[in-house]
């Protein structure tokens, strides 16, 4: 897409810029959604690396094989077939594995929410926020601070899936599942059904809104809310 | 043939690399009463070995003809799935667009990825597998010739199955993974998904019979002397991949049972409400559906083994190196089906177990990349000039692979990285790196396949441009789809959305990959014409156009006459270094093992599996319209099932079983041959009188089949028990003690009687046959007491997975009743002997695996309430 991307963090933004979007997992609004951001540029770039190192061995022993043979078989196997990907792949485990902890811890005490999908909408609960009514297919979460969303199904499996505040969630029937999920500021967030769910989930969309802690209250509370409705870049 | 030298004789083994130092004693190889002159024997043979013109169409069973009724079939179906993806395409061509209503494109993304996975790519390379095996291992067939035509009806009438319910409006809906409960009957009320059920089962029993014939072929039928370390590496991609098949393909055939038991009659094995889980079908269905994209890639990358070497002028490099990867990689495949599950909420160090395994894959995938690099790198120059070519079309598709893949596989990595698939999941990301792998590590491999083994297959050589322009077209159109759909899904694209927002930001990209998708279809559509103009117009192709070193190209003809080989060498050295055109002539003239045809039978050297050295003569079936019949009674099972029409059910499944007990091969087997001469000196017995015989091979191969079935259902069962909710159920379902005893000590009598019968004298063993065949039934009628002694199945899992292994012990006890029957009955007409026993062979061998098996479904209740009230909270 962009390979001057190793070139210079600037152009990075740059290409962040072009792929920006309500749903886009590359134009990140939190720190979960924004550890997986990274991940993907890192990961970019060193596919691109090592898709262009392989192309070009590929195409130097296709067109030039008089100088690649000089490098035995037995070479070639070991050299590309271990020495090559295993010093790629183990720290790969290794930050993945960390990475994946740490969009899992908590923290603090987080805001809890309930997200209840049904053929084709969400109704959301707020357990901790006595009088808060369930609301259809928008969520409303305090800005800054960690949302833990309790996830379940009524019919088939849906997912629940904020792109630009982090991962997806399953909704399986007879289970509950969980995701954290962060907005740095407040705004609104698109979120969409991530699995497939029967002939309305195209449409099985819903918005989040992260609100400045003083206007969450009365947002619960059924007032219109305060925050802007626009997605913040 | 006619192209057969009249110069001085020269014996096969002196043009073998490494030519044994000490051969047999010559000996004239034209034993019996068999044809010696060359033309004679050509005759000869063809006359034994053809397809009969005309309505004998139906009844053909030899592997080229067969073979390539699956590949063309398999084409037709690729047709109708490109159709799809077009349809696709248009769809989300725009923003908000109403060409196609949500239903019928559910319908279609179904039947798209259905028809692909199931009708295009699995039959594909099981056609080519069965053209080329028999003729790279030194066979005139494949081991159960009618087995390949009755798997080849399965998988006709599966398929139009489901493209008929296509047309009808009728077709699945679910998705090609078919998730429950999105596919169980409250939400999938029509006919749609039985169709996919039964559809796709009925296509699998094609796979598996294919598994089991390609598994055998490989091990028993090859030249005398290719011991297994000498087989061409084709043989051992393809012995991987069956041996694959044979474990991956049960737990989708067990889980298709399942749901269509549920969908059918309410068995709750993936209701939450009562017992079951949906999650039980995702693990049996990525039990399947992982190792499927490997069992997908291997073929090809087998392709590709054998074809870098031929343009490279020399063999495989790190033969060895290049099978023990594929050997890991058929392992690490089983252990990776959870990252298809990473957002399904399980616990995140199991996922980084299988995120790591998931990760370890791109090692043995390096290994041969690199294989194939160095091969070209250290490629060596032709002595013909005219073989010497610059980047024939087939290199470009290999181009094309190399291009692809790498880039499937360095995506298939992050994917496998679990943070990152939390967001990638499930959006066009993922479809963008499935066509990279499975475009790029499967098609472009076939087409480079298709385009080096036309010669053979055609006997035409194929010139022009129009291969290249359909190359760079189907290139370039490829990448431009499926390129940018990489960003389309981080971008917040999900799959199988029929429609989005313009403010999405995704249109533009959407547009370019819908124009792109028309230039890959043009690409296809050049490429197929380029194929029928070479087929209708090509000039004619010399013998063994490529210089290649293995035996496929050592046939008489383009193409290969239906004998394939009027004589087998003996192989002295690595099957991918021999010399086809000094060959030709040499086996052409009958010289080698078994240049003769006597009787009319259908000979085939059986050899010794390691060692490859000559055992037996295996005798394959002349061409019978069995195979058509058997498959078509095997249609009306699953007709009857789709429309539920039970009791026909019933009677066209013993319709069936009686179909195959008139399949045992006949006129030599009706009394003893004795040890035949095979040629070279070798005297050998036929299979019929051989110790073990194909048959007890087949046996064996799909007990591994079956095994798989019976352990993934009791992990299905035990998942249930402590994964699931609602369990232990409120009243657990207690079977009565007697039956199960009853059942317990007729198993034991049936391997002990089946046993006796086979041991000592055979032609008194009727008692004890008619001992085993009451021993089954009885085991039969234990089982029904089980389960009619259950509570109402529809109320909970529990009983539901308690009535499904005890189904599966009946069922195995009728068979065993069956093989019995079928013992005596052979008996009775003097088809067994002491030295023809592979009747009798079956039965015992039936018994032994069915005595731990049959042991382990009734010790499986205890285990599971044990296992129910341990994993209470």
């Amino acid at each position: 897409m962009c390979p001057a991307l190793l070139v210079s963090p600037l152009l990075l933004a740059g290409c962040e810029g072009l792929v920006a979007g309500p749903l886009s997992a590359l134009d990140p609004a939190g720190p979960q959604a924004r550890a997986v951001a990274l991940l993907w540029w890192s990961m970019l770039a060193a596919a691109a690396v090592l898709f262009t190192l392989v192309m070009g061995l590929y195409l130097w022993a296709l067109l030039r094989p008089e100088a690649a043979a000089k490098i035995p078989a037995r070479r070639w196997i070991i050299f590309g077939g271990l020495v090559l990907p295993l010093p790629v792949l183990l720290p790969l485990g290794v930050i993945a594995l960390v990475l994946g902890e740490s969009i899992l811890r908590t923290g603090d005490e987080p805001f809890r929410v309930t997200a209840h999908a049904q053929q084709w909408h969400w109704s959301f609960g707020y357990p901790g926020q006595p009088g808060a009514a369930e609301t259809i297919d928008v969520l409303h979460i305090p800005a800054g601070r960690t949302v833990e969303v309790t996830v379940s199904s009524a019919d088939v499996i849906h997912s629940f899936w904020v792109p630009r505040l982090g991962g997806k969630i399953d909704a399986i029937p007879g289970r509950e599942t969980r995701i954290l999920l962060t907005a740095d500021d407040p705004g609104g967030y698109g979120g969409q059904c991530a699995e497939y769910c029967g002939t309305g989930h195209s449409f099985m969309a819903f918005e989040v809104i992260a609100h400045p802690e003083e206007g969450l209250a009365a947002a619960l509370a059924g007032e219109t809310p305060s925050a802007p409705q626009e997605p913040a870049e | 043939m006619t192209k057969a030298p009249s110069g001085p004789e020269e014996t096969v083994e002196s043009l073998l690399p490494g030519a044994d130092p000490a051969p047999a004693p010559a000996q004239p190889a034209a034993p019996g009463d068999g044809v010696t002159d060359p033309l004679a024997l050509d005759a000869e043979l063809r006359r034994i070995w053809a397809t009969g013109p005309g309505w004998q169409r139906f009844a053909a069973v030899n592997h080229s003809v067969v073979g390539l009724r699956f590949m063309v079939t398999s084409l037709v179906f690729f047709t109708i799935g490109g159709i799809l993806a077009m349809l696709i395409r248009v769809q989300l061509a725009t923003p908000d667009s109403g060409f196609l209503e949500p239903g019928l494109y559910a319908q279609v993304f179904t039947m798209h990825g259905t028809v692909m996975m199931f009708l295009f790519a699995i039959p594909l390379f099981e056609g080519l597998a069965m053209y080329l095996l028999p003729k790279m291992l030194g066979a005139r067939d494949m081991a159960f010739p009618r087995l390949s035509a009755y798997g080849y009806w399965c998988y006709l009438f599966g398929g139009t199955l489901l493209i008929v319910a296509m047309l009808a409006g009728a077709a699945p809906d679910s998705g090609w993974f078919m998730y429950t409960p999105l596919s169980s009957q409250p939400f999938s009320p029509g006919i749609g998904a039985d169709v996919w059920l039964l559809g796709v089962t009925f296509v699998e029993i094609s796979a598996i019979s294919a598994a089991v014939e390609i598994t055998v072929t490989i091990l028993i039928l090859r030249a005398p002397g290719m011991s297994m370390d000498r087989m061409p590496v084709f043989a051992w991609y393809m012995l991987t991949v069956a041996a694959m098949m044979l474990v991956g393909f049960p737990p989708l055939i067990l889980g298709s049972i399942l749901l269509e038991a549920e969908r059918a009659f309410g068995l709750p094995f993936f209701d939450p409400l009562r017992g079951g889980d949906p999650l039980l079908w995702q693990h049996l269905f990525w039990l399947f559906g992982h190792p499927e994209v490997y069992i997908i890639f291997l073929p090809a990358a087998g392709a590709l083994s054998t074809l870098i070497p031929v343009f490279a002028g020399r063999p495989l490099a790190g033969y060895r190196a290049v099978v023990a990867a594929l050997v890991a990689m058929a392992f690490l495949s089983f252990g990776l089906w959870v990252h298809h599950m990473y957002t399904t909420g399980l616990p995140h160090l199991s996922l980084a177990l299988f995120s790591a395994a998931s990760t370890l894959v791109a090692v043995p995938t390096a290994v041969q990349i690199f294989a194939w690099i160095a091969t070209l790198a250290q490629r060596r120059p032709k002595p013909d000039p005219k073989t010497r070519p610059g980047i024939s079309v087939s290199m470009l598709h290999v181009f094309g692979f190399f291009f692809i893949f790498v880039m499937g596989g360095l995506t298939g990595v992050m994917l496998a990285i679990v943070p990152f698939d939390w967001q990638a999941h499930d959006t066009h990301f993922v479809v963008a790196h499935l066509h990279y792998v499975l475009i790029g590590g499967f098609l472009f491999p076939m087409l480079a396949a298709g385009y080096h083994w036309l010669p053979l297959i055609s006997g035409r050589a194929h010139d022009g441009p129009a291969g290249r322009l359909g190359f760079w077209l189907v290139f370039a159109g490829f990448n431009g789809t499926f390129f940018l759909m990489h960003i389309t899904g981080l971008m917040g694209m999900p799959r199988r959305v029929h429609a989005y927002d313009a403010e999405s930001g995704w249109h533009w990209l959407n547009l370019i990959s819908s124009v792109s998708s028309f230039v890959m279809a043009i690409g296809f559509a050049v490429i197929v014409i380029d194929l029928l103009l070479t087929l209708r117009f090509g000039r004619k192709a010399e013998p063994d156009p490529w210089q290649a070193a293995t035996l496929e190209w050592a046939v008489p003809t383009l193409p290969p006459p239906p004998y394939n080989f009027a004589a087998f060498p003996r192989i002295t050295g690595r099957a991918d270094k021999l010399e086809p055109r000094k060959l030709a002539p040499v086996l052409a003239r009958g010289e080698g093992y078994l240049g003769l045809a006597r009787h009319g039978w259908m000979e085939t050297p059986g050899v010794s599996v390691a060692r490859g050295e000559p055992e037996q003569i295996v005798i394959l079936p002349q061409q019978t319209y069995l195979p058509l019949w058997t498959g078509l009674a095997t249609g009306a099972v699953f007709l009857s099932l789709l429309f539920k029409v039970y009791p026909l059910a019933i009677v066209a499944a013993l319709v069936v079983v009686a179909l195959f007990l008139r399949w045992p091969v006949g006129d030599h087997a009706a009394a003893d041959q004795g040890e035949l001469p095979a040629g070279e000196g070798a005297v050998l017995p036929l299979s019929s009188e051989a110790p073990v015989p194909p048959a007890i091979w087949a046996l064996r191969v799909v007990a591994v089949a079956d095994g798989a079935l019976l352990a993934s259902l009791v992990f299905g069962g035990l998942f249930l028990a402590i994964a699931a909710p609602g369990w232990p159920p409120p009243v657990w379902p207690e079977l009565p003690v007697l039956p199960g005893v009853v059942a317990a000590l007729a198993l034991v009598v049936a391997w002990i009687t089946s046993r006796m019968a086979a041991r000592g004298d055979v032609l008194h063993g009727a008692p004890m046959l008619g001992a085993a065949l009451a021993a089954n039934l009885a085991t039969l009628a234990s089982v029904a007491w089980m389960i009619g002694a259950l509570p109402p199945l529809q109320d909970h899992a529990a009983q539901a997975v308690l009535a499904a292994v005890m189904v599966w012990l009946g069922l195995h006890a009728f068979i065993g009743a069956v093989l019995a029957f079928n013992a005596l009955r052979r008996l009775r007409t003097g088809h067994v002997s002491a030295r023809r026993r592979i009747d009798i062979d079956l039965l015992r061998l039936w018994q032994a695996g069915l005595l731990p098996a049959g042991l382990v479904v009734l010790g499986f209740p205890t285990a599971l309430k044990a296992l129910a009230l341990a994993a209470l909270p």
